[in-house]
């Protein structure tokens, strides 16, 4: 596979090894449009921050394609509101990779920031201090951020929390443009029809991959009731995993994948 | 202006020492204001408090060993600080314990030692020597030392700034763009200690804090951005000292308390008085814009 963005090698990804994302295989093609869905616990942010490189991997590796940048906006974000920084602080972070720690910022840059936060509906609030903003004018202003770090990847982790639907409809708006650029996106999503609607490619995580996919095809009832049934609890003597005991589930991913791949290629 | 050359000049023109004793703490103030800002942001504020007693029992373990000279106590002080610096912010990056409970851990077991070491050779005059500094009596040595430390200081913040307001206000992100939010996370606790070890032989390890997180804490009650903040704060740290110093030599007083003490009186007009203040939140509280 020449265009592949991502490439996941038998990856497994968790906490206190107890697994959250377990032996995963498969690829995200250049310019996927994917949306990641699954029940609460499912391994979805699990996927994310092993994907940005935050996590590391427990056994295997996540492998990305060479000369390519991720952009990364978390479910829980770490921002610290009560920092005394304005939008045009906040926002222009997202330069980090063009001007790196010494770079200065140039008039192009300060443009491309007003330009980013035209983009997202928030034209003329670069001044104002971030502990004003409204939850939802703040995931604007993440995105703006995302936007400006013109990745060639892109992760988004539940970005339509807390937003109201005219928002959501600009977000997805931009999230297409996002995707005509030939950018390869990420994004979970709690939403079916939201991503029956826009995502033409859908991961549906239980700790594994239920189905990967065409969406229509991934978002099948049988295949959701499947991942309904995925239990959220770790068991905490659960057996070890050995060698052995997941080659079949290996081939079993694979399988999947593939009868997918024909498709999403 | 014959009163005010001799209250506010003629002590600096006529005496050496306190010449010496305003170079000493202004450069002080350049170095260690912008520093205490970051502490402040960081919600760090008492981390610069367990620092200057972690400091003590190197600065005392140079005091046994050479006496009351400059050099062997300030890098004894370096080293204890930047094991409980470096030790204390690795538990706190690389387990579960946040950073607090494993600062108050190590500042207290170093402090411990301190005074241990204190007790079994020196007296108690000694151990307030260390404890409570005089800037009356920094020779040229010193003051070569403070503007060393403030040159490192001034530099590492103008290189690492960036890295270290994006470490401030959103450290996941600094992680997905850039290795630099461990690194610049000891940085900046070096710096914190090097500052505290610089204000130690003129203020004391306890007052030179005060010197960093008073100023700052002023300065917040006047500017809603980090860079006037840190200018502030640095000119919040001169009048202090000036006051101070002036206060010391025409009253008799104690100089380090007198200094910190002008910094306390600027903290508390700055919380009725400031932008952001008391006085300021209450009248327009009952004015309002109507978008």
């Amino acid at each position: 596979m020449t265009n592949a963005c991502l490439t996941f090698r038998d990856l497994t990804l968790g906490y206190n090894s107890h697994p959250a994302i377990h032996h995963l295989n498969g690829t995200i093609r250049k310019g996927a449009l994917t949306a990641v869905v699954g029940a609460n616990g499912s391994g979805k942010s699990t996927l994310m921050k092993g994907i940005v490189g935050v996590l590391k991997p427990m056994a295997g590796a996540v492998i990305r394609a060479p000369g390519v940048r991720a952009a990364y906006l978390p479910q829980q974000s770490e921002l610290d509101r009560s920092f005394p920084a304005r939008v045009v602080d906040l926002v222009s972070l997202g330069l980090w990779p063009r001007r790196g720690l010494l770079g200065r910022y140039a008039r192009e840059d300060r443009d491309s920031v007003s330009q980013a936060l035209m983009a997202v509906g928030l034209g003329g609030f670069e001044k104002r201090p971030i502990d004003t903003l409204s939850g939802g004018q703040l995931q604007r202003t993440l995105f703006a951020r995302v936007l400006l770090q013109d990745a060639g990847l892109i992760l988004l982790d539940e970005p339509f929390n807390a937003v109201d639907s005219k928002t959501v409809g600009d977000l997805i708006a931009l999230i297409k443009r996002w995707h005509g650029e030939e950018r390869t996106i990420m994004v979970v999503v709690h939403d079916l029809d939201l991503v029956r609607q826009n995502f033409p490619e859908t991961l549906l995580l239980a700790r594994q991959p239920v189905a990967w996919g065409e969406t229509r095809e991934t978002l099948k009832p049988e295949n959701l009731l499947r991942a309904r049934r995925f239990h959220e609890a770790w068991e905490e003597n659960a057996p070890w995993c050995e060698p052995d005991n997941h080659d079949h589930t290996h081939a079993h991913d694979r399988d999947h994948h593939h009868g997918a791949g024909p498709r999403a290629a | 202006m014959d009163m005010f050359y001799g209250l506010f000049i003629a002590p600096f023109a006529d005496f050496g020492f306190m010449q010496r004793a305003l170079i000493g703490s202004l450069m002080l103030s350049l170095g260690a204001c912008p520093v205490g800002v970051f502490l402040m942001l960081r919600r760090m504020s008492l981390s610069g408090d367990a620092m200057a007693h972690a400091i003590l029992p190197g600065a005392a373990a140079g005091f046994l060993l050479y006496g009351l000279e400059i050099l062997p106590m300030t890098i004894g002080g370096l080293i204890a600080g930047i094991i409980v610096a470096l030790g204390a912010g690795a538990v706190s990056r690389f387990t579960i314990q946040r950073e607090d409970a494993s600062m108050a851990a190590f500042y207290l077991i170093s402090f411990a030692i301190g005074v241990l070491m204190v007790s079994i050779r020196g007296s108690s005059v000694d151990l307030m020597h260390v404890l409570f500094g005089t800037v009356l009596a920094l020779n040229n040595e010193a003051l070569a030392l403070i503007g060393g430390i403030v040159a490192v200081t001034l530099i590492s913040l103008a290189i690492f700034w960036r890295a270290l307001v994006a470490e401030c206000l959103d450290p996941l992100f600094l992680r997905s763009v850039s290795r630099l939010g461990s690194p610049v996370h000891f940085i900046f606790l070096g710096l914190v200690v090097l500052n505290l070890v610089g204000g130690f032989q003129a203020l004391g390890t306890l007052l030179s804090v005060g010197l960093m997180m008073l100023p700052a804490a002023a300065a917040r009650f006047w500017t809603a951005r980090v860079e006037p903040m840190c200018v502030l704060a640095v000119l919040i740290g001169f009048a202090s000292c000036i006051a101070g110093l002036l206060l010391s030599y025409h009253a008799s007083l104690p100089s380090g308390p007198a200094i910190i003490l002008s910094a306390g009186v600027v903290y508390f007009a700055s919380i009725l008085f400031g932008t952001r203040g008391v006085l300021r939140a209450r009248i327009i509280h009952h004015r309002h814009r109507t978008a």
